[in-house]
């Protein structure tokens, strides 16, 4: 059940470990609108179950072009898919775990005003990612998950998806 | 009880996978696969093993079955059917096996081998080197005998919590419900 006016969380990640990641971060937006978006359509299911199963509204869910970043005509279509998720549905926090579609969604929240938080892997154990590093600083709230690789002006340690 | 599984089977026709091999989505890897057909092979295992491969595996294994991906469902039903898991150290494999309670082997791809961008699979291996439940080969010198340990060690259920520190979910929740309520947009 979420309040008429609940807050409108867009959790957003690519297939795999990042995604993994990201399920494990669910109650933080019980009672909110949520907005799934990821690489691989059959995730659908897994988080309506989710939502059930913690008694939540059913969360919308969106999946984007996969791409690494040699693969320049589905990055591009991917930014394209994700900007226009964001555009109309129009999120009031973003929250990702990375990669390549975390990175995106990020920077397009930003410029738009709305709240972004970049969660590193905790795969990154000995330097963040290349993506953190170059978006981190345009998030909200930057995170890792290892508190030996924390600094003073982010990214910052409140702990692991473990 | 339980719930009915239709279907299941058809992926896994005969006994269920003891062990469930995958490595990953994205990549293939190899040297995994090829190191875990030489443990069947040797060990007389073949059988007990289902693998997970990718579509541009080089190596097809002799000695036990394997598909190239799963969709997300039959993924969860192999993984949850299997007893333990060898992987390459992913986060993703590492963190699912530690959630339902499943010993796992692990062994990182290589950065100089082109396996990965970089070697953080190496430095995850060196964080979670201690960890319960997980076993670390190096290489595929050390796969045969970190497999016969893996399939020797106790699997009673010894699951970690299902979701991440309250630390992190209380940072979380603080940002989302900063802003108060949702202007009205959509």
């Amino acid at each position: 059940m979420r309040a008429k006016h609940a807050p409108k969380v867009m959790a957003i990640a690519s297939a795999g470990g990042h995604w993994v990641q990201l399920m494990r971060l669910v109650p933080a937006w019980d009672g909110c609108n949520v907005i799934y978006v990821t690489t691989n359509p059959g995730f659908r299911k897994a988080v309506e179950a989710a939502a059930t199963a913690r008694t939540q509204d059913k969360p919308r869910f969106f999946s984007v072009a996969e791409a690494n970043r040699w693969q320049k005509a589905r990055l591009v279509l991917s930014f394209a898919q994700i900007a226009w998720v964001i555009l109309t549905t129009w999120p009031d926090v973003i929250v990702t775990t990375g990669a390549a579609p975390g990175f995106f969604a990020v920077w397009i929240g930003k410029r738009l005003g709305m709240r972004t938080v970049w969660i590193d892997s905790i795969a990154n154990a000995e330097e963040i990612s290349l993506s953190g590093q170059k978006v981190g600083k345009h998030a909200t709230l930057w995170l890792t998950q290892w508190e030996h690789l924390a600094q003073a002006e982010g990214p910052y340690y409140r702990g692991s998806v473990l | 009880m339980g719930t009915p599984r239709a279907g299941g089977r058809a992926v896994l026709p005969g006994v269920g996978p003891l062990i469930f091999l995958t490595v990953g989505s994205h990549e293939p890897f190899d040297r995994l696969v090829r190191g875990v057909d030489l443990w069947c092979g040797a060990a007389g295992k073949g059988d007990q093993v289902m693998g997970q491969i990718t579509a541009r595996a080089n190596y097809r294994p002799k000695h036990f079955r394997s598909v190239e991906s799963l969709e997300p469902e039959a993924f969860s039903q192999v993984f949850e059917e299997a007893a333990c898991i060898v992987s390459h150290a992913g986060m993703g494999t590492i963190i699912s096996a530690l959630d339902s309670g499943k010993p796992i082997a692990v062994m990182p791809r290589r950065g100089h081998l082109n396996e990965t961008r970089n070697d953080h699979q190496y430095a995850t291996t060196r964080q979670f080197a201690d960890y319960p439940g997980l076993l670390v080969a190096e290489s595929e010198e050390d796969l045969a005998p970190t497999l016969d340990r893996l399939i020797s060690l106790d699997t009673t259920n010894n699951a970690i919590p299902r979701y991440a520190d309250t630390a992190l979910l209380g940072a979380l929740r603080s940002i989302i419900h900063l802003g108060g309520e949702n202007n009205g947009n959509g």
